[in-house]
């Protein structure tokens, strides 16, 4: 609303700058008195000497490359300027772990068709069959070109996948095959079939109730030794089913809080109109529920983005796992801070990025019928 | 055009028949042998204080509420624990909310097709004709791409009954239809039951506006306590009622 004491005819006189919105705000809420503006100005020069400080490291001060593997100027600034000529040397191996140096544009490319993938999936003029059809198409394409072994590319095993693309796997997998199963397990929780719910109960509570990490252990170490001699399942998969069984328990507390919240009378209204019991599920309770739990459905989505780091416990070599080998080679040593930035950055781009989308999603999806 | 119903003819084929039904809420004994039969196009309106078990009543009829004892048959199918039995009565049975119930993400027109199209497996064009000449009977044609939370209680109310009616239901069951509307717009609603009536459902209302009530319905009943305490066409029912509680439930509701 406009405030009708600034602008008057009095204060015609001023320069239209002066009566901009923007410039009223700030005389309004920063400058309004003597302490606001003396707060005011304090906390812009501590605001400004941080930015400054850590520009003149980032920026001004940073070595930006090396000769080969020398990396004495970069050692000589330590703690003054960053040595991002350990990125620009060792960026590969962060991103691709110890996938053959060669072959490393095929992870790249998988790298840029999970990004599509993303994208279309994000698009709502996709949401048809056809999404199913391209993502089918899209992870085809991606495990011809991990794996190889067909089109003349030669085979890598999965044991030397790494990087971006294993943490992209361990993600997208997690999540799409977490969450449907999470809705399963929400519905049979709230099922009037007792075994059904019982079920539902006891695996709920017995994967929440644990860590990740002792999943994951189990899921490598354990688990083979109940197997028949012989017989093994490949560790990056046994790490996968981990991820999805953790997290589906999870998620499936965030889908039950979201069926409470669906007024009886929706249930109600379905059943008069003789709905099946998974019509209605499908068609009226779903769709309210999982609108309503957007934010932390997302919550447990980035949470699982970076939960997929723990995999290092068993040797799988994740983006995370790829900075700390970075670090290994001696002439390294002692540049975690640019590598961890590195990844952290990375890591941040694709959180922020379903923060973004899911804000976006929850306002495209809002019909006005809040109460 | 689509007939709403078929059934005008045999007007005394009974559509609902409750025979010695009881129910309980836990041991809170909420419908007492209740014995009440609805015949083919006729018009019963239930009334009492509240807690008398009207709702529960009706909600019976299409298993919303489950019966404990006695016998329930609706349009000839006896209702048991059999969901097959349950589905195809619910299929006939329309029924109108209080709070509306239509589905606030889907827009007015998905709110009346969805259940036509998925079951009684009518195509989709044909189905958002049908419901677009409901949405014309219910006069409100121009809101068919809105959706709920956009229109005022009384077009929302309309609309519960549009969504009821594109199932082409033989039995309609308003609970409380005009309960929660705001008093200009009661009147709006009542006007579309009302014809409806004229056209020959079998309707059974729940309500408290004895105008309607007298206007429309071929009998009244008096709930109370989970009994049915009188059953009269409406002239007896509002000039000498038999019971005392009647009268002083009327006395009470026609009083102000």
């Amino acid at each position: 609303m406009a405030a009708p004491n600034v602008v008057t005819a009095d204060t015609a006189t001023e320069s239209s700058f002066a009566r901009t919105p923007a410039i009223r705000w700030v005389r309004q809420n920063l400058f309004s008195n003597w302490f606001n503006t003396a707060v005011t100005l304090a906390l812009a020069y501590m605001i400004l000497k941080g930015l400054y400080s850590f520009a003149s490291w980032a920026v001004f001060n940073a070595v930006w490359t090396v000769e080969g593997t020398d990396t004495r100027p970069c050692r000589e600034m330590s703690g003054v300027g960053a040595c991002w000529a350990v990125i620009g040397e060792k960026h590969r191996f962060i991103l691709f772990g110890i996938y053959p140096f060669d072959e490393q544009w095929r992870p790249l490319l998988a790298i840029f068709l999970f990004l599509g993938l993303y994208v279309v999936s994000a698009m709502r003029a996709f949401w048809n069959r056809w999404l199913a059809v391209i993502w089918a198409v899209g992870l085809t394409l991606i495990g011809a070109l991990m794996w190889g072994g067909v089109f003349g590319l030669t085979y890598i095993e999965n044991e030397r996948w790494g990087g971006l693309p294993l943490t992209l796997i361990l993600a997208t997998f997690g999540i799409a095959l977490a969450f449907p199963l999470s809705i399963f397990l929400a519905l049979g929780r709230r099922s009037n079939l007792p075994a059904i719910r019982a079920l539902s109960i006891v695996y709920i509570e017995l994967i929440r109730g644990v860590p990740l990490i002792t999943l994951l252990i189990m899921a490598s170490v354990m688990f083979p030794l109940f197997l028949p001699e012989g017989v093994s399942i490949d560790k990056l998969l046994r790490a996968q089913v981990a991820i999805i069984l953790f997290s589906a328990a999870y998620l499936a507390e965030v889908v039950r809080g979201g069926l409470q919240a669906i007024p009886k009378g929706q249930f109600e209204a379905a059943d008069s109109l003789g709905l099946s019991y998974w019509q209605k599920t499908a068609k009226i309770i779903l769709p309210q529920a999982l609108q309503l739990v957007i934010p932390p459905l997302v919550n447990t989505f980035i949470g699982l983005f970076k939960d997929t780091s723990l995999v290092l416990i068993i040797g799988l070599f994740d983006l995370l796992t790829s900075a700390k080998g970075a670090l290994l080679e001696p002439a390294w040593l002692g540049f975690g801070v640019e590598v961890y930035f590195f990844v952290s950055v990375i890591y941040f781009a694709f959180c922020f990025a379903m923060s973004r989308y899911s804000q976006n999603l929850e306002v495209e999806l809002a019909t006005g019928h809040k109460h | 055009m689509p007939p709403a119903h078929s059934t005008a003819k045999a007007a005394n084929r009974p559509m609902i028949e409750m025979r010695d039904l009881n129910k309980w809420y836990g041991d809170f004994h909420v419908l007492k042998d209740i014995n009440f039969t609805v015949g083919s196009g006729q018009k019963v309106v239930i009334c009492g204080p509240s807690g008398s078990g009207k709702s529960t009543l009706i909600r019976c009829v299409n298993r919303l509420e489950e019966h404990q004892q006695g016998q329930l048959i609706v349009d000839g199918i006896e209702l048991t624990n059999d969901i097959k039995n349950i589905e195809a009565i619910r299929r006939e049975v329309g029924m109108v909310f209080q709070q509306f119930n239509l589905f606030p993400h889907l827009t007015v027109l998905e709110n009346l097709t969805l259940a036509p199209i998925w079951v009684r497996k009518v195509p989709k064009k044909e189905a958002e004709e049908a419901a677009m000449h409901f949405l014309n009977r219910v006069h409100i044609p121009e809101q068919a791409l809105k959706f709920p939370g956009q229109l005022s209680g009384g077009q929302q109310q309309r609309v519960a009954i549009a969504r009821s009616l594109c199932m082409k239901p033989n039995i309609m069951l308003f609970d409380e239809p005009t309960s929660a509307l705001d008093p200009e717009m009661i009147k709006e609603v009542l006007d579309v039951m009302i014809e409806l009536a004229n056209e020959g459902m079998t309707m059974v209302c729940v309500t408290h506006e004895m105008g309607f009530a007298r206007t429309v319905a071929d009998s009244i009943v008096f709930m109370d306590k989970g009994e049915i305490v009188e059953s009269a066409p409406p002239t007896e029912f509002f000039a000498k009622p038999k019971s005392e509680r009647t009268r002083l439930f009327l006395s009470q509701i026609l009083g102000h």
